[in-house]
C-alpha cells in the first residue's frame, strides 16, 4: 500500500515539474529571467523559434548532467562547475547549428553563447537540478524549455506582424519554401506596394521593450482582475 | 594619431550609438533588476566597468595567443567564461583586502557580474568580429561607459517614478520597460550621428 501511495506521490510530482514553468511559473513572463535574449531574438518568428529550440536542448541536457553529479559536486564549487558543464553544451550546440544552420547561426550571433550566462539555464542548475532527481530534472528543463519558447514566440509575432506587416518563414529554416504571409502590408507581383500598415518602429530595440512591457502589463491586469474576483466571491460566501 | 582618432571614435560609437542596453540586449537582466536605486545602480555600473575591461584585457591575448596557436579556437566561450569568473572572485579579494570602503559599494554586485551577459557578451563580440588589441579595449570601455551611463539614467527616472501614480496594472516592471522603450527611442535619433 505504501508504494502505491509513494507512487502516486512521484507521478504528481512530475507532473508539477514539468507543467509548472509552463504557465503558471513562466520563467520570462512570471519568473522575469532570460530577458536579454527575449528582447533580441524577437524581430522574426523563425528566429524565436530556432532560439527557443536550442534553448530547450542547453536546458534539458545541463539540468540532465548537473543532476546526475548533484553528490559528487563538492558545495564549495557549484557554480563553477555548472557553468562549465553549460557551456560545454553551448558550445556543441555553436558547433552543430554553424555546420547544418548556418542562417539561423548567423541571426542569433552572439547571443547563441550568451546562453552560457543565461539566468534560465544557471538558475534552474541552482535552484531545481542540483536537489532532484534526474527524471525530473529532465522534465523541468523540457517545460521551462517549452515555456520559454512560447512566450519569445509570442513576442516574436507580435513585433514581426506589425513590425513588418508579413509573416516571413523559410528565410532562416531554409529546408522549407519561402513563404510571405501580408497581413498589414501587401505587395503585387512587381514589388508595388498596395497597402502598408505597418509600423517599423516595432523591428528596432524599442518595439522590443514596449511589446514586452505591454505583455507583462496584461499579465499583471489578469492577476489583479483574478484576485478581485476571488475576493468578492468570498465577500459573498461570508453573506 | 589616425589610430588615435579611430579608438576615441570607438569607444564614442560603441558608448552612446550602438548602446549596450539599449540596442545591444546585453545585461538586460542586471538592468531591470538593480536599475532602481541610483546608489546601487553607480554600484553595478562602475563594478561592471571593472571587469569588462579586465577581462578584455585578459582574454583578448589568451584567444590570440594561445587558443589560436593550439588550433582550439572552438573553446572560447569556455575559457572566456572560467577566465571571468575566477576574474570576479580575484577583483573581489583583492578590494577587500585594499579598499574596504569600495568593498561595501561594489561587494555585492560583484557574484552577480559572472552571469551579466555585457561581459561575456563584449569580450565574445570582441574575438568573433576579429579587433586588434587597441580596438577591442576601446570597445570595453566603450560599451562599459555606456551600461554606466543607461542603468543610471533609468534608476534616476525609476526612483521618481515611485512617487507618480501609474494604472495598478503598470506598476513595477512594465512601466520601467516603457521607460526604458522611451529611452531606447532617444537613443536611437543618436544613430543618425554616425553617418
Amino acid at each position: 500500500m505504501k508504494d502505491l501511495a509513494y507512487r502516486e506521490e512521484a507521478r504528481a510530482r512530475h507532473k508539477e515539474s514539468f507543467l509548472a514553468p509552463i504557465i503558471k511559473a513562466n520563467p520570462l513572463f512570471v519568473m522575469l529571467l532570460g530577458t536579454c535574449p527575449a528582447l533580441a531574438v524577437t524581430k522574426s518568428l523563425e528566429a524565436a523559434i530556432g532560439m527557443g529550440i536550442l534553448f530547450t536542448f542547453v536546458l534539458t541536457c545541463s539540468n540532465v548532467l548537473v543532476s546526475s553529479l548533484r553528490k559528487i559536486i563538492p558545495s564549495e564549487v557549484t557554480t563553477p562547475s555548472y557553468i562549465v558543464i553549460i557551456a560545454t553544451f553551448v558550445t556543441l550546440v555553436k558547433l552543430l547549428t554553424n555546420a547544418f544552420m548556418p542562417e539561423l547561426y548567423a541571426t542569433l550571433g552572439v547571443f547563441l553563447s550568451l546562453l552560457v550566462v543565461n539566468c534560465i539555464v544557471l538558475g534552474r542548475s541552482e535552484a531545481f537540478a542540483s536537489k532532484n532527481t534526474i527524471f525530473d530534472s529532465f522534465l523541468d528543463g523540457i517545460g521551462n524549455g517549452i515555456g520559454f519558447t512560447w512566450a519569445i514566440s509570442l513576442m516574436a509575432i507580435i513585433r514581426e506582424i506589425l513590425g513588418t506587416g508579413m509573416m516571413t518563414f523559410g528565410k532562416i529554416f531554409t529546408f522549407i519554401p519561402l513563404i510571405k504571409l501580408p497581413i498589414l502590408k501587401m505587395v503585387d507581383a512587381s514589388n508595388e506596394i498596395i497597402y502598408d500598415y505597418s509600423i517599423s518602429l516595432f523591428q528596432t530595440p524599442v518595439g522590443a521593450f514596449l511589446v514586452f512591457g505591454a505583455i507583462l502589463a496584461v499579465i499583471a491586469a489578469i492577476g489583479n482582475l483574478k484576485a478581485k474576483k476571488a475576493k468578492y466571491k468570498q465577500k459573498e460566501g461570508n453573506k | 594619431m589616425s589610430y588615435l582618432v579611430a579608438f576615441l571614435l570607438a569607444i564614442i560609437s560603441s558608448t552612446l550609438i550602438d548602446n549596450v542596453v539599449l540596442s545591444r540586449f546585453y545585461g538586460i537582466c542586471s538592468f531591470i533588476g538593480v536599475g532602481n536605486k541610483t546608489k546601487s545602480s553607480i554600484g553595478m555600473g562602475l563594478a561592471v566597468t571593472f571587469v569588462t575591461v579586465f577581462a578584455t584585457i585578459i582574454c583578448w591575448p589568451i584567444y590570440n595567443f594561445l587558443l589560436i596557436p593550439a588550433e582550439i579556437p572552438y573553446m572560447d566561450t569556455v575559457v572566456f567564461i572560467l577566465v571571468i569568473a575566477s576574474l570576479v572572485q580575484i577583483v573581489g579579494y583583492f578590494i577587500k583586502k585594499k579598499s574596504p570602503s569600495l568593498y561595501k559599494t561594489l561587494g555585492i554586485y560583484l557574484p552577480l557580474i559572472t552571469t551579466n551577459c555585457a561581459v561575456l557578451g563584449v569580450v565574445q563580440g570582441n574575438t568573433d568580429s576579429g579587433l586588434d588589441f587597441g580596438m577591442s579595449v576601446a570597445n570595453a570601455l566603450g560599451t562599459s561607459i555606456g551600461f554606466f551611463i543607461v542603468i543610471f539614467l533609468f534608476a534616476c527616472i525609476r526612483e521618481r517614478l515611485e512617487g507618480y501614480k501609474v494604472p495598478k496594472a503598470l506598476k513595477g516592471v512594465p512601466i520601467a520597460l516603457f521607460v526604458a522603450g522611451l529611452m531606447a527611442m532617444a537613443f536611437l535619433g543618436l544613430q543618425g550621428v554616425a553617418g
